[in-house]
C-alpha cells in the first residue's frame, strides 16, 4: 500500500511517500511496524495525539481496519484557512 | 459550486464580481478573504502552505455540500492557495450566495471553521533564520462544536 506523510511527519521521516509491504490489519498495527523500523519513524510516531490519519483520502481513526485500503496518509492536525 | 486549490494568486475583484452574477433570486452575497499575517513586530519572510492533492479538493467539496444542505444557499465558491506566500498576500477566499443574508453569513463562517480544521493544509512560517510549523489551536477545533 502507499503511505504518505505530510508537514513535520514528512520532514521527520524524510520521505513524502513510500510503498509499504505489510500484513497489518489496522492502522495501529501499521504504525507499530513502521516504528520498529528505524529511529526516524519512532520519532515521527512517538505521540499519536499529535497525529491524524486518512485512509483513501478520508479522515479516519487509528483503530480502523486497513482491509481494502490502498492509500494511508499520516499528518499533524490541519491548519487551513 | 466551484472549488479551486491553486498555486497562483487570484483576482479578488474579478472573482467577487462574477460570483452568482445573474442569479436574481439571491439577495445576499458574502465574501471572506484570508490574508497572510506578519508576525507581531514583523519578521515573517514567507508562509509555506502544503496540502494533500486529491484529498484537499474532496474534503472542501464535502464541506461545501454540507453547507448547502444546512442553509438555503445558491452558489458557493472556495479558492485556497498553496506554495510560498509573503505577508499581505491573499491565501484564500470563500463566497456564498443566498436569498437572505443570515444564511450567506452563517454558511461562510461554517465554511471557514471547517476549512481551518478539516481541509488538509499545513502552514509553515519561515522567519529570519528559523522556521516552524503552525500548530492547530484548540479554539479552532472547539469552533466546530457550535455547528
Amino acid at each position: 500500500m502507499e503511505v504518505l506523510y505530510f508537514a513535520w511527519v514528512r520532514e521527520r521521516i524524510g520521505l513524502p511517500r513510500e510503498t509499504v509491504e505489510t500484513r497489518a490489519e489496522t492502522v495501529l498495527q501499521l504504525i507499530d511496524e513502521l516504528r520498529s523500523r528505524e529511529a526516524r519513524y519512532e520519532a515521527a510516531f512517538a505521540d499519536l495525539n499529535a497525529l491524524r490519519v486518512a485512509l483513501d483520502q478520508e479522515l479516519s481513526d487509528f483503530d480502523a481496519t486497513l482491509s481494502g485500503v490502498r492509500e494511508v496518509a499520516f499528518f499533524p492536525p490541519m491548519t487551513g484557512g | 459550486m466551484r472549488i479551486s486549490v491553486q498555486r497562483e494568486p487570484f483576482d479578488l475583484g474579478a472573482e467577487a464580481d462574477s460570483f452568482a452574477q445573474g442569479a436574481t433570486d439571491m439577495g445576499a452575497v458574502v465574501t471572506f478573504t484570508g490574508v497572510v499575517r506578519d508576525a507581531p513586530g514583523g519578521g515573517l519572510h514567507a508562509m509555506e502552505i502544503e496540502h494533500y492533492p486529491g484529498m484537499t479538493e474532496k474534503a472542501i467539496r464535502a464541506i461545501a455540500e454540507e453547507a448547502q444542505a444546512r442553509w438555503s444557499l445558491g452558489d458557493v465558491l472556495v479558492i485556497h492557495r498553496h506554495g510560498s506566500l509573503v505577508p499581505g498576500e491573499r491565501i484564500m477566499m470563500v463566497a456564498t450566495a443566498a436569498p437572505h443574508r443570515k444564511d450567506a453569513f452563517e454558511a461562510a463562517e461554517y465554511l471557514m471553521d471547517y476549512l481551518k480544521s478539516r481541509a488538509p493544509f499545513w502552514k509553515k512560517e519561515i522567519g529570519e533564520g528559523e522556521a516552524g510549523w503552525v500548530a492547530a489551536k484548540d479554539e479552532d477545533e472547539a469552533a466546530l462544536d457550535r455547528w
